[in-house]
């Protein structure tokens, strides 16, 4: 198999309406996407590095109690979400349509969660004087890069779920097929992953020392 | 797996007008509006850049009738510098993203490259349609920056903050007219993207049978590489354009620092640093010059073997130097900063990866030097334009070469050598580029052929005419001619420049007028040339398979199969002196 596959690739033996990688158009232009869109992520959070070191006042005004673990109930939540989608990507392979919508609606469930935890927290914030502009503790453009990074984030979050909510309706009805589901959950793990940077970069890094 | 890859999106042929000419998924209908979309934006462009080339040359004249157009930008019927700037900043954005972005790939990548690789129409048609018609957002909103209060930006193309960070203190236009160009450069790179994602997924899934990577035209190879910079390049522009946006819409200040004053007032903002935008922008930046020039280097590649009838020089070394600089291409922002204040041995560093770039540069020139070698050389005029491209590339590669060197960029940067080289190399070589891409597959897309006579005397003065326009631009860049500047009468040690620039004007207005003779050849012969054979130049790609112009579905519902390279021309004991690359193997002896 994997000896043909080398053949087809670098000869003759090329014989066209195969994906050389045994990847459909649907997954390779979602793997596509996710690259481009890591980089939007990538520039932002080296422009959030950029800022922070060159900043000799930059505050770090998270507590491991309540904020940290605040985050990481919000963390959970998301990260069991991508435990549910992995079940919604099996059942949907078993083409088991009812089980694997009942795990997508269960994926949107965790995002829910989290968008709505997250603008608690937000608004925590704002209460304590912390916006785009300005903050209590030092540098302004903490605020500016916590909400822009965050705020970002949640927007891919909550395209997530309705993406989610346009998938299961669709492969409900037996109008998408799995790979339609597959396809939605690397969304959604790349969506999980680029969380898996901006906690540490921006929650962990801002934790009060001593 | 194949029962995935082979259910591509099948779409019969749409009846009403609407489907079939505006929201049209036919990858040959979008190319076409890109087309349309950047011949507009030419011509847009070329007005601007004369209304600057005549402020130069005739500092002290009086243009009443411009005055009662735009009133603020020619108070007393002289074009204020303020009005000039703007002018620079209008030019500069629509030439590199709706002309020199949008033909080469949008147009002509989306027309030819499904046909080339013998595919219906793209992988994602639905996804292509939406990618022009944001795109075509983008230019609206660019050109509403001209009708909002204050006019268009005056921050450049390159839209460095501070100035463009500011908002409506900094200057005219820096208030909506901002905001706006922001917004239109943002969905410029959300349908950019989507455009090199689709590209990508359509020439990876979607190749014929026996079109294998070494079969593939270089055209082909060219614009896949355009669509992997392009993945890569513009969704790094997005994000700056986002903190740009935050920065003056939010009052965050990424890239603003503490202790501005800007007209009399103290600006409130701290922290920020205005080289994390040109790191942000210039790492979009210089890639993009690339996605500008590859396409241009495909077509080359390809008109030249043609017309030579000759086997293009070294295939695979080709391949390998468009690859080369597109990667090199990611390495190099830097050398845009010399003078932002690197530290030298970041900008040593920058210098040498940039100058490397110069080995497959040169591995490309030789082999079209060596593909033209001993040639019985057709002089059509796309023949003609694939020439000019080669020599154009030469020309303004090797001050390339000068203004890579920190020593001599330190010197230069900012003066008009860099105006000179960066127009002749991403600027006319690429519109030489796709001058023989129009010519060359016009009769396909149309199915009529362009009158060649009008295109031998378009060629021939356009260009003479773009060499008397920058030769003379890099020598007034010599002398220290500094760019952005509306007017030179004030400074003393340029009163030698002024007749350059007056030269530089004449020449620009003759060559611009000149193009009028394209425009009318393009419109004269879509309606009334004479009608176009399936193969009009003894071609051996697939495009030249099918009727001109092609059906709906390309290949009428059959599955081209191919047997040769791309370039199989003038082979001993062949009947022809060119082998299609679907003709069956024993048709032609073996060699």
């Amino acid at each position: 198999m994997s000896e043909a596959r080398v053949e087809k690739l670098s000869g003759s033996l090329w014989n066209g309406g195969v994906s050389p990688f045994g990847v459909g158009d649907k997954k390779l232009g979602m793997w596509l996407f996710i690259v481009s869109d890591s980089l939007t992520f990538t520039a932002i959070l080296i422009g959030y590095s950029y800022v922070r070191v060159a900043s000799d006042n930059w505050p770090m005004p998270f507590t491991i109690y309540p904020s940290i673990a605040f985050a990481s109930v919000m963390t959970f939540c998301l990260l069991s979400s991508s435990v549910t989608m992995v079940m919604a990507v099996a059942a949907a392979k078993k083409g088991n349509h009812a089980s694997a919508v009942r795990w997508i609606l269960a994926t949107m469930a965790g995002g829910t969660a989290f968008i709505v935890l997250h603008l608690y927290e937000w608004m925590h914030l704002i209460e304590e004087g912390v916006t785009p502009f300005k903050n209590p503790w030092g540098d302004p453009l903490f605020g500016g890069t916590f909400f822009t990074i965050t705020g970002l984030h949640m927007f891919h979050v909550t395209s997530g779920v309705i993406y989610l909510g346009v998938v299961a309706a669709g492969f409900g009805r037996k109008k998408f097929n799995d790979e339609d589901v597959e396809v939605s959950g690397l969304y959604w793990h790349f969506v999980d992953l680029v969380w898996m940077f901006v906690f540490p970069l921006i929650y962990l890094l801002s934790v009060k020392m001593g | 797996m194949s029962d995935t890859a082979t259910a591509h999106a099948v779409h019969h042929a749409p009846t009403g007008f609407i489907r079939k000419w505006v929201f049209s998924v036919d990858h040959k209908v979008i190319g076409i509006q890109y087309y349309f979309l950047a011949l507009f934006s030419v011509l847009a462009g070329i007005v601007l850049s004369l209304l600057m080339r005549i402020r130069l040359a005739w500092p002290n004249e009086q243009w009443p009738l411009l005055a009662k157009i735009f009133p603020t930008g020619f108070e007393g019927g002289l074009m204020s510098p303020e009005f000039y700037l703007a002018m620079v900043t209008m030019h500069g954005t629509i030439m590199v993203f709706f002309v020199l972005t949008t033909a080469p790939q949008g147009g002509f990548g989306n027309y030819i490259l499904p046909i080339q690789i013998g595919a219906a129409d793209m992988a994602f048609p639905v996804l292509n349609m939406l990618s022009f018609w944001v795109t075509f957002l983008g230019l609206v909103a660019l050109m509403a920056a001209f009708f909002v209060v204050g006019g268009a930006p005056i921050a450049g193309w390159t839209a460095y903050p501070p100035l463009s960070a500011l908002g409506q203190i900094a200057g005219p236009g820096l208030g909506t007219g901002m905001d706006l160009w922001i917004i239109s450069i943002a969905l410029f790179c959300v349908a950019s993207l989507l455009g090199a994602l689709n590209f990508i997924a359509t020439l990876i899934n979607m190749r014929t049978k026996g079109l294998s990577m070494t079969r593939l035209p270089l055209t082909v190879w060219a614009w896949f590489t355009t669509a992997v910079l392009a993945l890569l390049a513009f969704p790094v522009l997005l994000a700056g354009g986002i903190l740009l946006l935050l920065d003056r819409n939010a009052d965050t200040s990424f890239f603003i620092p503490a202790g501005l004053v800007v007209s009399d007032r103290i600006i409130n903002h701290k922290g920020g640093s205005p080289l994390l935008w040109q790191h942000l922008f210039w790492f979009f930046g210089h890639p993009e010059v690339y996605i500008a020039i590859l396409p241009g280097m495909g077509a080359t590649s390809h008109i030249l073997s043609t017309f030579a009838r000759k086997p293009i020089f070294g295939y695979r070394a080709m391949v390998i130097a468009i690859f080369a600089i597109g990667l090199l291409g990611f390495f190099v922002w830097g050398h845009h900063m010399f003078v932002s204040g690197l530290n030298p041995f970041t900008a040593l560093a920058f210098s040498v990866i940039t100058l490397s770039i110069g080995v497959p540069s040169a591995v490309k020139t030789f082999n079209w030097l060596g593909t033209l070698w001993g040639a019985r050389i057709q002089f059509t005029t796309a023949m003609l334009f694939a020439l000019g491209f080669v020599s154009l590339f030469v020309a303004g590669g090797v001050t390339g070469l000068v203004l890579g060197q920190t020593s001599l960029d330190i010197q230069m940067h900012d003066t008009y050598f860099v105006v000179g080289h960066f127009h002749l190399i991403m600027g006319v070589a690429a519109i030489f580029g796709i001058f023989g891409a129009t010519y060359f597959w016009f009769p396909k897309m149309f199915g009529r052929m362009m009158n060649e006579s009008i295109g031998k005397l378009h060629f021939w003065i356009t260009f003479l005419g773009v060499y008397a326009i920058f030769v003379p631009i890099h020598l007034a860049g010599i002398t220290g001619q500094p760019r952005r500047y509306a007017q030179f009468t004030d400074y003393a040690y340029l009163e030698p420049t002024a007749g350059l620039n007056t030269f530089t004007s004449i020449a620009a207005i003759v060559t611009a007028a000149v193009q009028i003779l394209f425009v009318v050849n393009l419109f004269w012969s879509m309606f009334k040339g004479k009608k176009a054979a399936e193969n009009p130049w003894g071609a051996t790609t697939l495009e030249w398979t099918i009727p001109s112009p092609p059906p709906h579905d390309n290949f009428g519902g059959h599955v081209p199969v191919v047997h040769h390279g791309p370039y199989e021309f003038s082979v001993p004991g062949a009947p022809k002196d060119y082998i299609m690359q679907n003709e069956p193997p024993e048709a032609v002896p073996a060699h």
